[in-house]
């Protein structure tokens, strides 16, 4: 649309010659990149395989520039992992990679589940599922538990007629939208079983890790650092003990349940605080989470009664 | 007779691209597209039919293309016309509006004349293809 923006094309030939340096640094995916590192705990294979995505697109644009041309490559992606592991984090992150490198022209990122695009009655899906896809045209689609869209066991679901207008748009619009579809890994997989569709319209499949103990509590001081909180050092060990333990219990979302965690702890450290109103606090007080905030939690008492 | 109307009416029919470039900057302002078709193309006939809702909160202009593409597959025949509305407060209503779309053949308009009392004239401007019904005006 804008005729300026990317390649000097025009009459001029193409350069027999790039600068690959000049070109990356241009582009500025240097700093996206290594953003995704620092703020990004762990998920290594992701981070991987982002790199080499955008050493991709990166050598994809110089062939563009210099005459190579092949046709913009498939872009649709799959993020496959158990919740909370910065599924829609890194597809933010992506978005903006791609727009940098003039994949997609505008770079948002348009966040849906399977009631946005499934209808309730005949005929009101095809409009439904178009609005959503003329909202992401220019960006990034991202379909959050993606196999909830097919559904077998029941045959006048229509879920199955959202999944046909995509593929459509996905094959015959891939400039103007990619599209990432995400959820459990094993769902995911039954869905590209029953749906060979998607599976060859998708290049790249990307299995987000579930994230260690460390890790969990990197993130859970980085939440924390953010919102200017700290832990005090017997806090910070019982919050260790407290990973430990909610890993093994029932609905654990990874990074997303830590995030929980921190929301109830500071409920209970302002508790604390408000139970004593004679005391003057000193901002160290206010920031400080004591060992006994995260102690408090119910999942320490389930420890050994495990009643729920 | 080449029907004329809207913005851009003195120019040659704009093509997909400069369509989209006109999109492009009525999104970037914030206003919402819509595409409207007819086959009764009288001036005064400001009532055109509305290819699907307004498209609200679009980032792009390929989106409206789809559409357009969309609807210039089932009513190619007829005349379609791309609008964008403003709904900020003061504006509320349409800002920019051209014609994307015209049937092949257009046989144009003939003026009808009224004699009436004394030596008063009437005048009336009639469409030669809306002498057929609804729908098959164009060779539909």
């Amino acid at each position: 649309m804008d005729a300026t923006a990317t390649t000097p094309n025009g009459d001029d030939a193409p350069p027999a010659r790039v600068d690959l340096r000049a070109e990356f640094n241009e582009v500025g995916i240097g700093e996206v990149l290594d953003q995704l590192d620092r703020e990004l705990v762990g998920l290594k294979p992701v981070k991987t395989r982002i790199r080499e995505i955008a050493a991709l697109l990166l050598v994809e644009r110089l062939r563009k520039r210099m005459g190579l041309a092949t046709g913009n490559p498939t872009l649709h992606m799959s993020f496959t992992g158990n919740p909370g592991t910065g599924k829609t984090t890194v597809a933010l992150r992506i978005a903006s990679i791609l727009h940098k490198l003039g994949f997609v022209r505008r770079g948002h990122v348009v966040s849906v589940t399977r009631d946005e695009l499934v209808g309730q009655y005949i005929g009101h899906t095809a409009p439904k599922t178009k609005e959503v896809l003329k909202k992401a045209m220019g960006g990034v689609l991202f379909i959050d538990e993606a196999y909830y869209l097919y559904r077998p066991e029941n045959e006048r679901d229509y879920g199955q007629e959202a999944i046909e207008i995509l593929l459509q748009v996905m094959e015959n619009q891939r400039d103007d939208l990619v599209v990432i579809l995400a959820g459990y890994a094993d769902r995911m997989e039954k869905f590209f079983q029953s749906n060979p569709g998607f599976r060859s319209r998708i290049a790249h499949h990307i299995d987000f890790p579930d994230y260690t103990d460390g890790e969990l509590l990197t993130i859970a001081e980085g939440m924390l650092n953010e919102q200017n909180y700290h832990f005090a050092p017997e806090a910070k060990a019982a919050f260790e003990r407290y990973i430990g333990i909610r890993k093994t219990q029932p609905l654990f979302a990874n990074a997303r349940s830590i995030r929980n965690a921190l929301d109830r702890i500071r409920l209970r450290q302002a508790n604390r605080l408000i139970a004593d109103l004679d005391r003057s606090l000193t901002a160290e007080d206010i920031m400080t989470i004591e060992a006994g905030d995260v102690l408090a939690s119910r999942v320490f008492g389930k420890e050994d009664g495990r009643d729920r | 007779m080449r029907l004329t109307q809207g913005c851009f009416s003195f120019l040659p029919d704009l093509t997909d691209e400069q369509i989209a470039a006109q999109v492009q900057y009525a999104l970037s302002k914030g206003w919402a597209v819509n595409l409207e078709f007819t086959d009764d193309p009288h001036p005064r006939n400001t009532y055109w039919e509305m290819w699907g809702l307004p498209m609200f909160d679009l980032q792009d202009a390929a989106g409206v293309m789809m559409e357009l593409n969309e609807c210039r597959k089932i009513y190619g025949d007829r005349y379609i016309r791309l609008s964008a509305f403003d709904s900020s407060h003061g504006w509320e209503s349409v800002r920019l509006s051209f014609i994307v779309n015209r049937p092949k053949d257009e046989p144009g308009f003939r003026l009808d004349r009224q004699e009436s009392d004394g030596r008063n004239m009437r005048y009336t401007t009639r469409a030669y293809s809306a002498d057929k019904p609804e729908g098959r005006r164009y060779g539909g």
